[in-house]
């Protein structure tokens, strides 16, 4: 059987120099390279905001009156900063599981 | 109407940049550029060229700043030598996928190691690959034309590409020749303003420099490929619009007195000159020599210069770079490749000379068609003219 061309645009149908539109992630969600999730124990996060400063990714968002930060595992990459730095080791990295 | 003057061809190459009306100029000094840009920095400082001149830290920073200004929509060009060329080196292998047409003179400079400061053509032979436009001067006149005619080819939107203008160092670089300059009134009648193909624009925001993974990463380098190969006939147009305006022509393959020649000797760059001559002492001794000299490198001018070669018995390769652990040169072997399926193929020879400016005399031309002539066999690997073993 012949191998099927892996490739998913001719050479000849790409943008000069090789651009794209800005914004690809919206519609790109890159969190489906990650391997672990952090999962929050609320009882413990004092919202200090450590793990909103630290994310590489800046995933996580503020959630103001309720007084914790919400990950967007959309983007999540599961890095584990977040959890290494929480002071309370409010954050557990979890297995993904498919 | 263009000016006779008696300058420093380094310096000529800026007055061209000038001519030229360069945006930016980002560069880092390194002999034997160096004149190149402390001219162009003085005429920035002197209020003769509006650019801006970025005095960079490295030549990589030089690169990625050229790139980013071209990007921007800047006419950009910048200069370098030998180990500034290598420590470019990553930037210069992504210009051209970005089809950035970034204007680049090398004064040609061995590579180290051992540190040699002088002439040969190591440097651009280590980028050779790379995706860009390779033009090679033979003179310091021909360092002004080429210089202003890659602003005319990289930016031509059909070709998009970085282009690499190769003035041999010191033995070009730091001589004063009498060269026409031209006036700007010509220059902007040759060379039109810079339309950018792709343009950094808060307005219409695009992503250059992107990952391509295993799906289109092939596709890119293939697309490239093919805007390099369709740059030939860009390059003979500008050089057909270089004659009308200022009367000098030029080809991608220079031929000289090649008609009957039953050798032919292969070079590039300021020792072709010189080859000139010994040509013509020879053809007065009842020799059948010629000479052939790529003005273009990449893309490599197969056709031509399979048509220049096309009668000839022998031809006799010259490349000033040596290629390690492999029996030919660059130019030997893309020669070599080019004929090998030729019909009545010549006899290849291929010679290295003139390395870390070890000089190139007439005798050494008259030296090699001797040894071309009295070889009864072919030649299995290069040999090295002037060399004590
Ligand atoms: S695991 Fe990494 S990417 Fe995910 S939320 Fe924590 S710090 Fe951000
Ligand atoms: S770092 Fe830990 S304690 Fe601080 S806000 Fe984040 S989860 Fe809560």
């Amino acid at each position: 059987m012949k191998k099927p061309i892996e490739a998913i645009v001719k050479a000849g149908d790409l943008p000069v120099g090789f651009t794209a539109q800005p914004g690809s992630t919206v519609a790109f969600k890159t969190g489906d390279w990650r391997s672990v999730r952090p999962v929050l124990d609320r009882e413990k996060c004092i919202y200090c905001g450590f793990c909103y400063y630290y994310c590489p990714d800046g995933v996580y968002q503020d959630m103001g009156a309720e007084k914790w930060y919400k990950p967007d595992l959309d983007y999540c990459k599961g890095c584990g900063v977040c959890a290494h730095e929480c002071p309370k080791k409010a954050i557990t990295m979890t297995l993904e599981e498919v | 109407m263009s000016k006779r003057v008696g300058i420093e061809v380094s310096l000529a190459v800026a007055e061209a940049v000038k001519l030229a009306d360069a945006d930016v100029v980002a560069a880092y000094p390194i002999t034997p550029q160096t004149h190149i840009v402390e001219h162009l920095s003085e005429l920035v400082a002197d209020g003769e060229l509006d650019a801006a001149y970025i005095p960079v830290e490295s030549e990589h920073s030089a690169m990625s700043s050229c790139i980013g200004s071209s990007a921007a929509g800047a006419r950009t060009f910048t200069a370098t030598s030998s180990q500034g060329l290598a420590l470019m080196n990553e930037m210069i292998f992504i210009a051209p996928v970005l089809r950035t047409p970034v204007i680049l003179a090398i004064a040609n400079r061995a590579l180290s190691a051992p540190i040699n400061i002088w002439n040969d053509h190591s440097d651009i032979m280590s980028v050779r690959d790379a995706g860009w436009i390779c033009l090679f001067a033979e003179n310091g006149q021909e360092a002004v034309d080429m210089t202003l005619a890659a602003f005319r080819i990289g930016e031509d939107p059909q070709v998009s590409l970085p282009v690499s203008v190769n003035i041999d160092g010191f033995t070009l670089s730091h001589f004063i020749e009498p060269i026409l300059l031209p006036d700007k009134a010509e220059v902007d009648r040759f060379l039109p303003p810079f339309k950018p193909v792709i343009k950094l624009d808060i307005a219409q925001p695009i992503s250059v420099g992107l990952l391509a993974p295993p799906e289109s990463y092939t596709e890119a380098r293939k697309a490239t490929d093919d805007a390099l190969l369709a740059s030939k006939a860009v390059v003979k147009k500008a050089f057909d619009e270089y004659e009308a305006v200022f009367g000098r022509r030029y080809q991608v393959v220079e031929s000289y007195r090649v008609e009957d020649a039953e050798t032919v000797i292969v070079a590039m760059g300021s020792i072709a000159e010189t080859a000139s001559i010994a040509i013509d002492e020879m053809r007065e001794a009842g020799q059948k020599v010629g000479l052939v000299r790529l003005r273009l490198w990449r893309p490599f001018p197969a056709e031509e210069l399979a048509a220049a070669l096309s009668a000839a018995k022998n031809v006799a390769v010259i490349d000033r770079h040596m290629v390690l652990g492999v029996d030919n040169g660059p130019l030997g072997l893309e020669v070599k490749s080019l004929l090998y399926d030729a019909p009545n193929r010549p006899r290849v020879f291929n010679y290295v000379l003139g390395l870390g400016g070890r000089d190139v005399t007439r005798d050494d031309f008259r030296d090699i068609a001797a040894r071309v002539s009295s070889s009864q066999g072919v030649q299995t690997r290069y040999e090295i003219v002037g060399v004590l073993a």
